[in-house]
């Protein structure tokens, strides 16, 4: 079996700042692998490197077994942004067609078919959005546009679905839906990468935890991940941890 | 419309958990309201899609005629064109006008009909990628174009079409802003700012260094005139609308996912650049292809204040389209009546109609978030 994602000694600097120091780790199918690590430790430079938004200075990447740089099909990857960075302030734009967008990478410059705009239904079902699927984005609370967004990964039939910090400024009983939400389709056969600064949820949730400051201080299980010192490795003297309370 | 709308999803906004009993709730309340509003809606959207129906309808008779100015020539298109002289005339006398038996009026219209089309319609792509003025920068630029076609015609023998000139300068223009963007990383105002300024200035210096070698009037550029769109300009318009709309017929999707979520879409592996290119490229056209009405410095009206009216009262990004559309033909038959019955310039007709549109759309949907009070 090929992995979903592998990544050998990898290192990317922003002009002299380096971001992310010889990496290497591999992320299997089915995987639910939480990415964390203190402020600017080079987490979400370390998606976009997966993701093949960034080349890496030095290093490989390999996606689904091909170079992330060299990769074409689009719609095996879902991704979330973080809400803050995410684009759409005052465009009106119904959830519908923000799901339907998951289609796009498909049907290239041809039409939607009526199967296109079935499964687009699917996904809106699955993450229980039907009712709100004629509603603008912007509309939205915070955890009803993360799952349309999750909605739109589904529709494009992703096997990988990166997200980064999905439910910053998302109250807590709504972020605990989601995180079942992630759960269930974790379950399903999708792979997942999740950024959480939450360190509770992720080591709660995900089978697999790289720890990251610039440098990877842990990857593998989440019973070894716990049992290990990694964290105030990472995160030093000086890193604010946050703690999850139940 | 939208009120209820909003009421209705205001309710649900307010659970803001999905948790099942709030879900419930909110279906109960979406189902009592849902027959009334549904057929609300359907009537909007009838009433619409008959619009951009009309506007479909006008903008290709317009290009009917324009194809039937160039082919007068011909004996089967003469005689059409007479025709349509006839009808001009005979529609002269019932409305007591002395308007549609002028072709160069015709030109006008058929020109002003189908930026009322294009511009809103690369507009909407533009006003939500927060690229508003970038329409302003490459008129600006399409200037310093003008500038070195009049130069170099009064200098050489060369006799070609000045917008074409401009067409050229305007494009290389829009492919150097993007070219500044991908460097500096955002399309922030800074590169933009030096852009317009620059090659306004040097716009200006060769106007200034060729003065006395022509006699054209530069104002008609800068401030546009509806009595000196030539044939061919007409013409230059006609294709550039054609092209236009098909382009972004065929990539109206990628347009909007990388207008809406650029990150997601390059993930998605859409060609990010090629389709910036390629807007900003139409943009340079369409401003081109405007400039002989608005002139240089009203040009970016066009783009943005339609948009901007739509985005008050759309529900959804083809809603917005649609309506922005008709928002630009309202402007632009609006402006046309204001200028030929007060012998107002036609930019600044064009220009104030469109605003106070706006001002009438900003009202409107002020009225629905008030009888809502959404957040």
């Amino acid at each position: 079996m090929t992995a979903v994602v592998s990544l050998e000694n990898v290192t990317f600097a922003y002009g002299e700042q380096p971001a992310v120091r010889d990496v290497s780790l591999t992320v299997d199918q089915g995987d639910f692998l939480g990415l964390i690590g203190p402020n600017g430790s080079g987490k979400t430079t370390l998606l976009h490197l997966m993701l093949g938004l960034h080349s890496p200075d030095s290093g490989s990447i390999e996606l689904f077994g091909e170079p992330a740089s060299a990769f074409s099909e689009g719609e095996r990857i879902g991704y979330v942004s973080q809400q803050a960075t995410s684009r759409g302030g005052t465009m009106p734009v119904t959830v519908r067609e923000v799901v339907t967008m998951g289609r796009f990478a498909h049907v290239g410059h041809g039409r939607l078919t009526e199967a296109d705009h079935d499964i687009v239904t699917d996904a809106l079902e699955t993450v229980g959005i039907t009712a709100l699927a004629d509603r603008q984005v912007t509309q939205l609370s915070g955890g009803q546009r993360q799952r349309a967004f999750i909605a739109r990964a589904l529709a494009s039939e992703a096997d990988l679905l990166a997200l980064d910090e999905p439910t910053v400024g998302v109250d807590a009983e709504s972020r605990d839906e989601f995180y079942q939400l992630l759960d269930s389709l974790n379950d399903s056969g999708i792979t997942i990468i999740l950024i959480e600064h939450d360190i509770g949820v992720v080591t709660d949730r995900a089978n697999r935890i790289a720890c990251l400051n610039t440098e990877l201080y842990h990857h593998g299980d989440t019973e070894s991940f716990v049992e290990s010192d990694a964290l105030t490795e990472a995160y030093g003297t000086t890193g604010h941890v946050v703690e999850h309370h139940h | 419309m939208r009120d209820l709308t909003s009421l209705i999803g205001s309710e649900i906004g307010t659970e803001t958990s999905a948790d099942a009993n709030a879900d419930t709730d909110a279906d109960t309340t979406t189902n009592t309201t849902d027959t009334h509003h549904t057929r609300m809606h359907d009537t909007r959207r009838r009433l619409e899609l008959g619009g951009i129906a009309l506007t479909g309808l006008l903008a290709v008779a317009m290009l009917g005629f324009l194809t039937l100015d160039w082919l007068q020539e011909y004996p089967y298109a003469s005689a059409l064109y007479e025709q349509f002289r006839i009808a001009g005339r005979l529609l002269d006398y019932y409305l007591g006008t002395n308007v549609f038996s002028h072709p160069y009026l015709w030109r006008s219209m058929a020109t002003g009909v189908l930026i009322g089309v294009v511009g809103p319609l690369v507009g909407t792509y533009l006003v939500h990628r927060e690229m508003a003025l970038i329409g302003e920068t490459l008129a600006h630029t399409a200037f310093a174009g003008v500038a070195i076609g009049l130069l170099f015609s009064s200098t050489t023998d060369w006799s070609g079409s000045l917008l074409l000139v401009a067409l050229v300068v305007g494009i290389l223009g829009a492919l150097g802003v993007q070219w500044l963007t991908e460097r500096t990383d955002t399309y922030g105002d800074v590169p933009i700012a030096i852009m317009l300024t620059g090659s306004f200035a040097v716009g200006t210096l060769i106007i200034s260094y060729g003065r006395g070698l022509t006699g054209l009037n530069i104002q008609n550029f800068l401030f546009g005139n509806l009595s000196v769109i030539t044939p061919s300009g007409a013409r230059l318009m006609g294709i550039l609308s054609v092209v236009v709309v098909a382009v972004v017929a065929v990539t109206y999707k990628q347009l909007l996912f990388i207008t809406f979520d650029e990150q997601a879409a390059r993930v998605a592996r859409l060609n990010v650049t090629w389709y910036n290119t390629l807007l900003i490229v139409m943009t340079a056209v369409v401003v081109v292809g405007a400039m002989q009405v608005l002139g240089v410095i009203l040009v970016a009206a066009m783009l943005v204040i339609p948009v901007a009216a739509a985005t008050q009262l759309a529900h959804s990004f083809r809603e917005t389209l649609y309506l922005s559309i008709l928002f630009g033909q309202v402007s632009i038959i609006g402006g046309f009546a204001l200028s030929i019955s007060q012998s107002l310039p036609a930019g600044g007709s064009i220009v104030v109609v469109g605003i106070v549109a706006y001002l009438l759309a900003v009202l409107v949907s002020d009225q629905s978030a008030a009888a809502v009070s959404v957040h």
